[in-house]
């Protein structure tokens, strides 16, 4: 019966797949713990960062602050960044940063807003190309970049300041996942400028500072680091979230293609007892006709 | 002298976390020397070399910008890059200077900034022939 031959083929090709999952789970699992100790140790200065940020911004804001603090005072062109993975086989994870993008895109759209749009990553530019492919501007390749370094996000911050000064847009937002857990990641937009701190980074002591050469001068030189900080700190978290991602993924995965292995050996034994038993149907009856 | 803390992290690690009696600071407006009790101050650096002065000696970095944020009880560094003076390689240092020329060219285009560029320019290439 060749029914039998296709049903051993079937088990053994899900057995090898259930061996790639597992794999593949445990690499996430690896690169999951570097991505988050990463992640840990840019928190130091992230916090501070913002802390000094926040104290500078509620001091210096109001009439004749940077434009990258107040604003260009309107805000019709919209800048996107939407960061996503590399490499997909990660569940919901590029597909909810992209559907979040699109839905502001779209509520941008409706409001009569010029949106342009920036992807990092190669799975996000592919999503948003399909729906979007008239308000994409460019894309941030970093296909080769193995370890994402305070460099890359430099090089990010560097675009989007250059095409803020060249006037093309009057607002820039982030998308990224932020990382609770390997099974929750969510899908967060961030206006990065206008400069907003980010929440609980207050200055809580309160305490006066000089300012040397001036608050004006650090301010100019601190906004353009405040947009590659925030650009790095989610490079970091949606790298950490990509991970969790996978692994929990390819967990489901694997544990799928377990129970598809056990349905599949019942239906196997099941149908060679069925054989067995017609042989001897067989068999007895030949005998017995004799 | 009494002991401070001091700290120095990159976006990208914490370098240095130790107890210290005084800290260089190359400040954008010139050196400054921090120690204990000064007036909280927050001032953006230059680059250049960061000196810090505890009970086993005196450690030295070489800082590429950030600021630093001073008060009565510590010093934090941020710094884009800080390299252990001890540490720096020759190759990790030509980068340095490879990016303060770059960054000196693209400011001699846009005429702005030249002046502030070839400082940078020069003390990076002062600083890679002390290491190397």
């Amino acid at each position: 019966m060749a029914n039998l031959k296709d049903l051993k083929n079937r088990i053994e090709s899900v057995k090898s797949t259930r061996k790639i999952t597992k794999a593949m789970q445990m690499v996430a699992a690896a690169k999951l713990r570097r991505a988050q100790e990463a992640a840990e140790m840019s928190r130091p200065y992230t916090e501070r960062f913002n802390a000094v940020m926040a104290g500078l911004a509620s001091a210096a804001g109001g009439e004749g602050a940077p434009r990258l603090l107040s604003g260009t005072g309107s805000d019709n062109v919209h800048l996107l960044v939407v960061m996503t993975a590399e490499r997909g086989l990660c569940g919901g994870f590029n597909g909810n940063i992209a559907k979040k993008a699109k839905a502001h895109a779209a509520e941008l759209v409706a409001a009569g807003k010029t949106v342009k749009i920036i992807t990092v990553g190669k799975k996000g530019r592919d999503a948003i190309k399909r729906d979007l492919e008239s308000h994409f501007i460019g894309h941030v390749d970093l296909t080769e970049v193995k370890r994402v370094g305070y460099e890359n996000a430099q090089d990010i911050a560097r675009d989007v300041l250059a095409r803020f000064d060249g006037e093309e847009f009057d607002v820039a937002t982030i998308f990224y996942a932020k990382f609770v857990n390997v099974v929750t990641q969510i899908p967060t937009a961030q206006q990065i400028i206008p400069f907003e701190a980010p929440e609980g980074a207050e200055n809580e002591d309160g305490t006066l500072y000089d300012y040397e050469p001036s608050e004006e001068a650090i301010l100019a030189d601190l906004l353009p680091r405040a947009v590659a900080t925030q650009i790095f700190a989610a490079l970091l978290e949606n790298g950490a979230s990509e991970q969790g991602a996978r692994m929990s993924a390819m967990d489901n995965a694997t544990r799928n293609a377990g129970e598809m292995i056990d349905k599949l050996t019942i239906q196997y034994n099941r149908s060679r007892q069925a054989v067995i038993t017609n042989e001897l149907i067989e068999i007895i009856s030949g005998a017995e006709a004799l | 002298m009494a002991d401070f803390k001091f700290d120095l992290v990159s976006p990208e690690r914490r370098l240095a976390e130790m107890e210290a009696t005084e800290v260089q600071i190359p400040g954008a407006d010139g050196d400054m020397t921090a120690m204990a009790d000064h007036a909280p101050t927050i001032t953006t650096l230059r680059p250049g070399i960061l000196a810090v002065t505890h009970s086993g000696g005196v450690e030295e970095y070489i800082v590429s910008g950030g600021f630093a944020e001073i008060t009565g009880t510590g010093v934090s560094v941020l710094a884009e890059k800080a390299i252990p003076k001890s540490e720096a390689t020759a190759e990790q240092m030509e980068k340095l200077v490879a990016d303060a020329t770059a960054a000196f060219e693209a400011a001699k285009e846009s005429g702005n900034g030249v002046d502030e560029a070839d400082a940078v320019r020069n003390t990076m290439t002062e600083l890679a022939a002390s290491v190397a």
